[in-house]
């Protein structure tokens, strides 16, 4: 089995016209993934290499069947077109984009929570997700990661994600999903909500997680793992000779005041028996370990 | 992007948050007529973004001409924390009968904006936090809602001002919560912020956090960026418009992703080495994009060696090594390159690289190998 996203999943994406939207939806359906429509308020009617184009994601819904919303919207139209989405019915919203402002993220979080307790948001700022031969939602190549399990893959980090899945392909070792919950400061979907997942997932039999400093994400996965989590994990995080006060390249990275270090969040995560690396490579190869002797 | 105090200061006043009359100067002849306008006592303020001001000298009052022109004099140039201080804000004294704390942040554990009020202001928060936790008074403020007025006053109270400051500072509270959400700002903090013999309430500094993502909605803050201090190297990096933190080692970074960047980082400093900088270039990797980074990190004297660390995703490895020999051919390189090609056709990417291999420019199989090479190559393990 796979988390948030399988075969059946029908997803409509919205800015399927734009370029960056049509290269990746594309590329999704061409993985397999069920890519039923785009939207655009004044393009209905018209197709994108033959997937129709909706109003709003309530008329793609209404025709389609579509469950799922996948945004490649330019960061200023995101909180619009998130609520859009809720409003339309679908049950899980992806956000590729980059750049949206933070109190924008938190009010549409919030909203979310209040109106649509079951929605699940993921991103923004995020590589989206893959269940890898099943289906691909967003921007990782899907070819470099291989399908049946046993790991679930979660992370902050779009390229080391990548790395990751790379690094268990080469070694033969399959991925039921792999979420990428992104860079920014207030994620939809948490390190927290797909341990869960994972752990109540049968054929994901071990998690590696990637972590970054700047925040208390990994902290807080760190108590939860101590608390719920049976399913042995491994964990790398990125940034531990990063200066404190600078922003790398991600919004949520940054060291403030002492706090959201690299060490003290590895510190964290190991005390709660998790498997942690020092470098990707090394996070890599304890998890190969661990699924050798699974 | 972070604002200098006279910059937090006329940003609150857009608010109609009442800021004590000030100028800004880079001179001291300014200095000194801006003093003269306002009308003597002035505090003169080193203007840099770090704190510990007042210990290094940086902040003086002044109750003549010849005292401002002493201090400004002292005080232009001044290193503090290893900031120069480039600008004095000269403000008119203010009389001081209490000292509180206030700010709003991102909480981003609750995902609420979080507020903080405390009676013990003008010294560290930090320590205030550690010694005396239960002397600051926090709420949460749901972004839907907002800082309602019953949810302010009971803030207020809880905080135990002086009764004197109740109807001041929850005016203040609330245009400070406006600005900070109206704003986009990461962070408003006014420490101290102060009761005044006669009962007013005042903002007397500021600390002002602006969300950079949200200058789309905000086209004045471009003038903000424009003051942002930035060392050479990270001014020739922001006029390209790439992702860069200047660093102090001797090897130059560039990676794809901000991940693989910081992780870059880490393996060159676990191989015994330091990173002369963080350099993420984005996804693509084209030959523009490496040249203009290249280019950067070449003109960073400190520089002996340079990692490129490239994952090949969508972009496949052979499109990475074509931009790479591409941004070769545009720029000299003084340092020998190391490469690490993985991920998509990475095979196909070595054999387009591998004509042009030479002790200049070396490509090695694993992340790890590649930083220990270049460390080797920038003098070995620090």
């Amino acid at each position: 089995m796979s988390i948030f996203l399988d075969e059946n999943t029908k997803v409509v994406y919205q800015g399927l016209t734009g370029s960056a939207g049509r290269f990746y939806g594309l590329r999704n359906r061409d993985y397999g993934t069920q890519v039923v429509a785009g939207t655009h308020p004044k393009k209905v009617g018209e197709e994108v290499d033959g997937i129709p184009i909706f109003a709003n994601v309530g008329d793609a819904v209404e025709a389609t069947g579509a469950t799922a919303s996948c945004l490649f919207i330019p960061a200023p139209f995101v909180k619009d077109a998130v609520m859009e989405a809720a409003d339309g019915g679908v049950s899980l919203i992806v956000v590729i984009t980059e750049g949206v402002p933070a109190h924008d993220e938190a009010w549409f979080f919030n909203k979310l929570a209040e109106d649509y307790p079951d929605v699940r948001l993921l991103g923004p700022n995020c590589p989206g997700l893959i269940s890898p031969g099943k289906a691909n939602v967003g921007i990782t190549a899907g070819h470099i990661a291989k399908d049946g399990g046993p790991v679930g893959i979660v992370s902050r980090s779009g390229t080391l994600t990548y790395q990751a899945l790379y690094e268990l392909k080469q070694q033969d070792i399959g991925v039921t999903t792999c979420v990428g919950i992104g860079g920014d400061p207030v994620p939809g979907t948490s390190f927290i909500d797909c341990l869960a997942a994972f752990e109540a997932d049968p054929e994901t039999k071990a998690v590696m997680m990637i972590g970054e400093i700047g925040g208390s994400a990994e902290e807080e996965a760190a108590e939860f793992i101590r608390d719920h989590m049976t399913k042995p994990i491994s964990a790398y995080v990125a940034g531990v000779t990063a200066p404190p006060g600078k922003k790398m390249g991600h919004a949520g990275a940054i060291v403030s005041g002492g706090k959201g270090t690299a060490a003290a969040k590895m510190e964290a995560l190991e005390a709660a028996g998790v498997k942690v690396g020092q470098n990707p490579t090394e996070a890599g190869e304890l998890m190969v370990d661990l699924v050798r002797h699974l | 992007m972070d604002l200098f105090e006279y910059e937090g200061k006329q940003f609150f006043a857009s608010y109609g948050i009442p800021v004590p009359d000030g100028e800004a100067a880079a001179s001291v002849e300014d200095a000194v007529a801006a003093a003269e306008r306002i009308g003597f006592p002035v505090v003169v303020k080193a203007q840099v973004h770090t704190g510990g001001r007042g210990k290094a000298g940086g902040i003086k009052l002044a109750s003549s001409e010849d005292e401002v022109r002493q201090y400004a004099s002292d005080i232009l140039g001044m290193d503090i924390k290893g900031h120069t201080v480039n600008i004095v804000w000269i403000e008119e004294a203010s009389e001081i009968a209490e000292e509180y704390y206030a700010s709003f942040t991102l909480d981003r554990s609750k995902k609420r904006h979080l507020g903080m009020l405390s009676a013990e202001g003008g010294v560290e928060i930090e320590t205030v936090a550690d010694e005396n936790p239960d002397a600051i008074a926090k709420i949460w403020i749901d972004p839907i809602v907002g800082l309602t007025d019953d949810q302010t006053r009971g803030w207020v109270a809880a905080a135990n001002l002086n009764p004197a400051a109740t109807e001041g500072a929850v005016e203040l509270l609330q245009k400070l919560y406006t600005a900070y959400d109206q704003g986009d700002a990461d962070l408003v903090e006014i420490n101290p912020l102060i009761l005044t013999p006669n009962g007013q309430v005042h903002a007397l500094d500021s600390k002002v956090s602006l969300d950079s993502n949200s200058v789309f909605r905000h086209p004045n803050y471009e003038r903000y960026d424009a003051t942002q201090p930035r060392d050479e190297r990270e001014t020739a990096a922001h006029e390209q418009g790439l992702q860069y933190v200047g660093l102090d080692g001797s090897v130059g970074v560039i990676a794809n992703g901000a991940g693989l960047a910081m992780s870059t980082v880490d393996v060159v400093s676990q191989a015994g080495g330091n990173a002369a900088n963080f350099l993420d270039i984005g996804g693509g990797a084209n030959a523009e994009v490496m040249a203009g980074a290249l280019q950067v990190i070449n003109n960073d004297p400190e520089v002996k060696s340079i990692f490129i660390n490239i994952f090949g995703g969508i972009t496949r490895g052979e499109e990475v090594a074509k931009g790479i020999v591409g941004a070769l051919e545009q720029v000299d390189i003084d340092s020998p390159i190391v490469i690490r090609l993985d991920g998509t056709n990475a095979d196909e990417g070595r054999a387009i690289l591998s004509p042009h291999l030479s002790e200049m420019l070396m490509v090695e199989d694993t992340m790890l190998s590649a930083a220990a090479k270049a460390v080797e190559l920038a003098g070995g393990a620090a």
